[in-house]
């Protein structure tokens, strides 16, 4: 057993081996922070109309502009951090807990395993932007419809993954030797499989959550996702879309707070592929 | 050789099967009774019965999946709710601007990112390697909206080099017609040619590190030969993979990039489809479009046994 002071200081040398880690979980905190204390930064009602106030400019008082209807940038933007946050974790969370399900399933019971691969290979047929619209052309834009939709767009490639997983494990010799030994099926997944799978699966996740904060402002955009009532980054770029080639700043923001928030979730996922990855060495 | 391409491409056709049963149970579950809308306002409750059974909505799930295969097969996919035209003569309108930009986008993404991930690979580790790289981080995470927003800024607004947006056919002349296609194909490919730049490179370290390349080293052939004759050759069936398992990313961009550039092509019908519930249309083109990527990736996989005669399965 090592102690608590190696153990840190083997995370700290994890951390300078993988820089990108620390890079992107601060940006990510940082994000984070700001959806959670967003009342507290100095913002207004993210919805205050003002046909006094309509598309200013980025000034002091109004430090990223206001939008075709008087709202403030500022507000929204930082409102709007709150709602790729929460679809972009929830997806990555539920896509992966029922990815492990069905993909623990699929590995183990070959029966079962027929019918899902073949419905999974369906949906991944699908190219997956079309794939989300298509669902969400069949119920009405809500946060939680979005999250619906992309967390069964991603659940395909998790059960994959996992399936994967499960399939060359139960040939390794270790868990060959527990069921030799009378172990049972419960018992192998829980001491063999599952810490087996677990860093495939974060790296996967971290990636889905990146992917599904895209997929959320891009259905956003097109007028499929969130509802324009509530402020999404996506949403701000769609009210944007047709004063674009005069107030670019109103598309420009909302792109720069999305990109910086993608960008800093996938350094985090490609620091924790590599770090994670026993085999890589050093 | 002859048997394996019949085998694979009958083995497209379960695929296909489920593409199109997962597509039609997506309709089938679609909110709102389609005979009430075709009815209209001032229908009556027995008008709607016989527009419901002329239609044979009342039938069951696996009867209703077979009479709409039956006319998928003689490519009928069904009348638009909203204009009353048929969805693939809606669609027909509206294939070429789509083909173009998708054609234009292939052939550019493929001339960048290859050489990219070929010098990338050869340099690894330099200020190129890392360059390159960087950038293809950065790129995977900026949307490509904002990617087609900030390009349509620089080049048009800016710079004036180009047009913003909007779509000329190739009938009224090439040039025109390219001018208003490269800043989307750009746009489009931005993700796509990371994607392969990256696959290239990765796929061409392991090669370099071969015995025959270090044969061709050593009999003295250049640089230039050894990377593109011996090792590229060698290392193309990931490349090849990833343009096939990339044309989904592809085929989803045209959706946005269609948005952006106001290009009247099928990316823009599904936006046109979706603010307005039409669901056949929407249907239809989830259907061609899922089609296209299962045939792409049919392709890739023939493609395969000409680059390599060892794979067979």
């Amino acid at each position: 057993m090592r102690s608590e002071g190696s153990r840190l200081s083997a995370a700290l040398k994890q951390m300078r081996r993988h820089p990108t880690i620390p890079f992107g979980a601060t940006v990510l905190v940082a994000m984070v922070a700001i959806a959670i204390f967003a009342p507290l930064l100095g913002t207004i009602d993210p919805t205050a109309t003002s046909l006094a106030r309509r598309l200013r400019e980025p000034s002091a008082q109004f430090i990223f502009g206001t939008d075709m209807l008087g709202r403030d940038l500022y507000s929204r933007v930082l409102y709007g951090a709150r709602i790729s946050l929460l679809v972009g974790f929830s997806v990555a969370v539920f896509s992966s807990i029922g990815g492990l399900f069905l993909g623990l399933i699929a590995g183990f019971i070959k029966r079962v395993d027929v019918v899902v691969m073949r419905v999974m290979d369906g949906l991944m047929s699908i190219p997956s932007m079309l794939l989300a619209i298509a669902l969400m052309a069949l119920t009405k834009g809500s946060v939680i419809n979005v999250i619906v939709a992309l967390t069964i767009v991603e659940i395909p490639r998790v059960t994959r993954l996992v399936r994967s997983t499960v399939l060359s494990l139960r040939e390794q010799p270790y868990v060959e030797a527990a069921i030799a030994a009378g172990a049972s099926t419960p018992r192998i997944i829980v001491r063999h499989i599952l810490p087996n799978s677990l860093s495939p699966l974060i790296v996967q996740a971290t990636y889905i959550c990146a992917a599904a904060m895209v997929t959320e402002a891009v259905l956003s955009f097109i007028g499929a996702g969130t509802p324009p009532i509530t402020p999404s980054w996506g949403n701000i770029m769609a009210e944007g879309r047709t004063l674009w080639q005069l107030k670019f700043y109103i598309v420009l923001i909302p792109a720069a707070f999305l990109s910086a928030t993608v960008l800093a979730v996938n350094l985090l996922g490609d620091g924790l592929r590599d770090a994670l990855d026993p085999r890589r060495i050093y | 050789m002859l048997a394996y391409i019949v085998k694979r491409i009958l083995a497209t056709i379960p695929v296909m099967l489920v593409v199109a049963l997962t597509v039609f149970s997506l309709l089938f579950l679609a909110p709102g009774d389609p005979a009430t809308m075709i009815a209209g306002d001032q229908a009556s409750a027995a008008d709607i019965d016989r527009i419901r059974q002329s239609l044979g909505l009342d039938q069951s799930f696996l009867v209703q999946f077979g009479s709409w295969l039956w006319r998928l097969a003689h490519f009928d996919l069904g009348n638009s709710v909203f204009t009353g035209q048929p969805v693939t003569s809606l669609m027909a309108e509206r294939v070429g601007p789509t083909l173009s930009v998708m054609l234009l986008t292939l052939i550019l993404s493929i001339a960048i990112a290859v050489p990219l991930g070929v010098v990338a690979a050869w340099k690894s580790g330099s200020w190129i390697d890392r360059a390159i790289m960087s950038v293809s981080v950065v790129g995977f995470s900026v949307p490509l909206f904002v990617v087609g927003y900030i390009l349509a800024w620089v080049f048009a607004l800016k710079l004036q080099w180009l047009p913003p947006q909007g779509y000329t056919p190739l009938s009224e002349g090439v040039g025109p017609w390219l001018q208003r296609l490269i800043l989307p194909a750009i746009t489009l490919g931005f993700v796509y040619i990371v994607l392969i730049a990256r696959i290239t490179r990765a796929s061409m370290l392991e090669v370099l590190q071969q015995d025959y390349v270090r044969t061709a080293r050593a009999k003295g052939l250049g640089p230039r030969k050894v990377l593109f004759l011996h090792a590229l050759k060698n290392g193309a069936v990931p490349v090849i993979t990833v343009i096939g398992i990339g044309f989904a990313a592809l085929i989803g961009g045209t959706v946005v990039t269609e948005t952006v550039f106001t290009i009247p092509g099928m990316g823009r019908l599904t936006v046109d489809a979706i603010l307005r519930r039409d669901y056949p249309v929407i249907q239809g083109l989830v259907l061609v479009f899922s089609f296209v990527y299962v045939l792409v990736n049919l392709a890739v996989d023939l493609i395969y046994t000409l680059v390599d005669p060892r794979i067979r399965y």
